[in-house]
């Protein structure tokens, strides 16, 4: 089915922009592997179908981002992912292990800061260490450090209601940064930053990801966004959140913000705006 | 009352918000007293405040001794409803099937009169300080579970999410997140709890007792003694505002981060 619907969404790839063809020979050993995931929520009067059945692979080390409309399903898609949640259908592999509760090697970055309101920022972003049970001594200065890097220094003794939402936000991505997990799940991280900020973000986990090679995957509703740091953009469709496309993005690995006005880039954007700005899909 | 804010006066401020309790008590005694003079009520049916605070003074240290029962049976119903009430509400907010068994009888078990049946504690117990802690427990119990349910309820499942994914044991997420989160709806409920305990001490004390402010205004009320009933009620409100107040300051120390304490909002005390 998600086969039909991607070939469905082709028109004569040019060299920079391709679909991903299915890659069947994937291994299932590394990586994020999805076959026939869907999720059904059984709510008390009737069912809500969130997710059509989707398959999909994210490799090791790969920055995938997942767009779509409102209400598709990207956030149930993270928790399917995560663990949280168990699918109706279908199974989940991370790094050839079956997905059956929440694996630990994992930053976590909801759509909400979900900051604990009795925990000090520093506190906050300590507490997978804590949940963990690690060494909090050892931890500490890479904390601080990584409160720096998102422009919070001297806020570590603030309790969360006195910083903004945006800098709540932030500590939330420190927190899920701070025990160093090998993959980082996303779910618009950056919706409460302006403009500014959003694009220094961008920039330093795009350097984040390089440096360190963690799996990401970030849901995003800012096309620029997606382009700018993906490898790979999944488009998904209108609830329930099917594939609509999966783009590779071939701007290299070392981009900086001149990449915006890369003809690839634009052209990209172009193309994913248009899933979204026609009602039928492209034929 | 209608002090001037003036700039600076920080402290005189913070003394009025003290005082302002004590100045309508201040007003309600005089209404009381212009009362009783005014329309010529007869001392037997209304003391007049004068003669209350006579008692008072000259009984003190009968009524101080009096007030050691009530206070000891009112703490320990007190803290037995805290140290019950907590952990069923765990229960209760846990697990569907438990709330569906308990709840509704715990329910059900409060429109039994606590009055009516605190007789029977004496028959079991006998005349000690034990049916007195019972009915204080009985009373105290309920609020406690009530909003302690609530508090654990309402809890973000995102929030208890964020803390799974992070592999943390049920119980360490439940310490970090589950536990904190109640805490402001648990004291809300803890605060009820130790006013009401009060009443539920004195209703033991009302049924089978020789000893306790409640023995002394049974005993009063036997020989028309209005004056030393009147002392009596007095030293209970002052029981339960002070607990009251304990609770509070208890809570200021607990959940300093909670909403209703944050900046220099004025709150009960
Ligand atoms: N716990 C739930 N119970 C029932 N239905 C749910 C639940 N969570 C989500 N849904 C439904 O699933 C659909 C997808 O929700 P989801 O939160 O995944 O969307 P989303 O793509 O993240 O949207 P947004 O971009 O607005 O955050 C929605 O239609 C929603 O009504
Ligand atoms: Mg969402």
């Amino acid at each position: 089915m998600t086969a039909a619907m991607r070939t469905m969404s082709v028109d004569q790839p040019s060299a920079h922009l391709r679909v991903v063809s299915e890659q069947s020979a994937q291994s299932k050993a590394s990586g994020i592997n999805l076959s026939g995931v869907s999720k059904t929520y059984g709510t008390g009067d009737g069912q809500v179908q969130s997710l059509r059945p989707l398959d999909f692979h994210i490799n090791d080390g790969e920055f995938f981002v997942v767009v779509g409309p409102s209400g598709c399903g990207k956030s149930t898609l993270l928790k399917l992912i995560s663990g949280l949640l168990a699918p109706t259908s279908g199974e989940i592999h991370v790094d050839g292990k079956k997905v059956t509760e929440p694996h630990g090697d994992v930053g976590i970055v909801f759509q909400n800061a979900l900051l604990l309101p009795w925990r000090n920022i520093l506190n906050n972003v300590l507490m997978p260490i804590d949940m963990k049970n690690l060494s909090r001594e050892k931890y500490i200065p890479r904390a601080k450090e990584l409160l720096k890097m998102v422009g919070l220094e001297g806020f570590e003794k603030k309790l969360p209601w006195q910083l903004s939402g945006g800098m709540q936000q932030r500590a939330s991505i420190c927190r899920a940064l701070v025990h160093d997990p090998k993959i980082m799940m996303m779910d618009e991280p950056f919706g409460a930053l302006d403009a500014m900020t959003r694009e220094k973000m961008n920039v330093e986990l795009s350097r984040i990801q390089r440096t360190t090679g963690k799996t990401i995957l970030l849901i995003t509703h800012s096309i620029p966004e997606a382009v700018f740091l993906a490898d790979k953009v999944l488009v998904m469709t209108e609830r329930p959140g099917g594939i609509a496309a999966i783009y590779d993005v071939p701007l290299g690995r070392e981009r900086t913000l001149d990449a915006m006005s890369n003809p690839i880039f634009t052209d990209l954007v172009a193309r994913i705006r248009k899933h979204f700005m026609t009602n039928s899909a492209l034929d | 009352m209608s002090e001037k804010k003036a700039p600076g006066s920080v402290s005189k401020l913070l003394n009025a918000s003290w005082l302002r309790p004590f100045l309508l008590l201040v007003m309600i005694v005089v209404g009381w007293d212009l009362a009783i003079r005014i329309f010529g009520i007869p001392a037997y049916q209304i003391p007049a405040p004068g003669d209350v605070v006579k008692v008072l003074y000259t009984d003190w240290p009968e009524l101080l001794a009096q007030s050691w029962p009530t206070t000891y049976a009112t703490l320990l119903g007190f803290l037995a409803s805290a140290v019950f009430g907590i952990p069923i509400a765990m229960l209760i907010a846990g697990s569907r099937t438990v709330e569906s068994y308990v709840y509704p009888l715990l329910v059900f078990s409060q429109s039994i009169p606590k009055v009516a049946i605190a007789p029977l504690f004496v028959v079991w117990f006998g005349f000690g300080i034990v049916p007195k802690i019972i009915a204080a427990f009985l009373l105290g119990f309920f609020p406690v579970v009530v909003s302690a349910v609530q508090g654990f309820k309402s809890v973000d499942p995102d929030m208890v999410d964020l803390a799974r994914a992070m592999k943390g044991s049920r119980l360490r997420v439940f310490c970090a997140v589950n536990l904190p989160h109640a805490l402001p709806a648990i004291f809300s409920g803890l605060k009820v709890s130790v006013t009401l305990a009060v009443v539920g001490a004195v209703v033991g004390e009302f049924v089978g007792s020789n000893s306790g402010i409640g023995y002394v205004l049974q005993r009063s009320i036997g020989t028309f003694d209005l004056p030393t009933m009147f002392a009596a009620l007095v030293i209970l409100a002052l029981l339960g505002v002070i607990l009251f107040w304990l609770v509070d300051r208890i809570e200021r120390f607990a959940i300093p981060w909670h909403v209703s304490q944050r900046a220099d909002v004025f709150i009960g005390s």
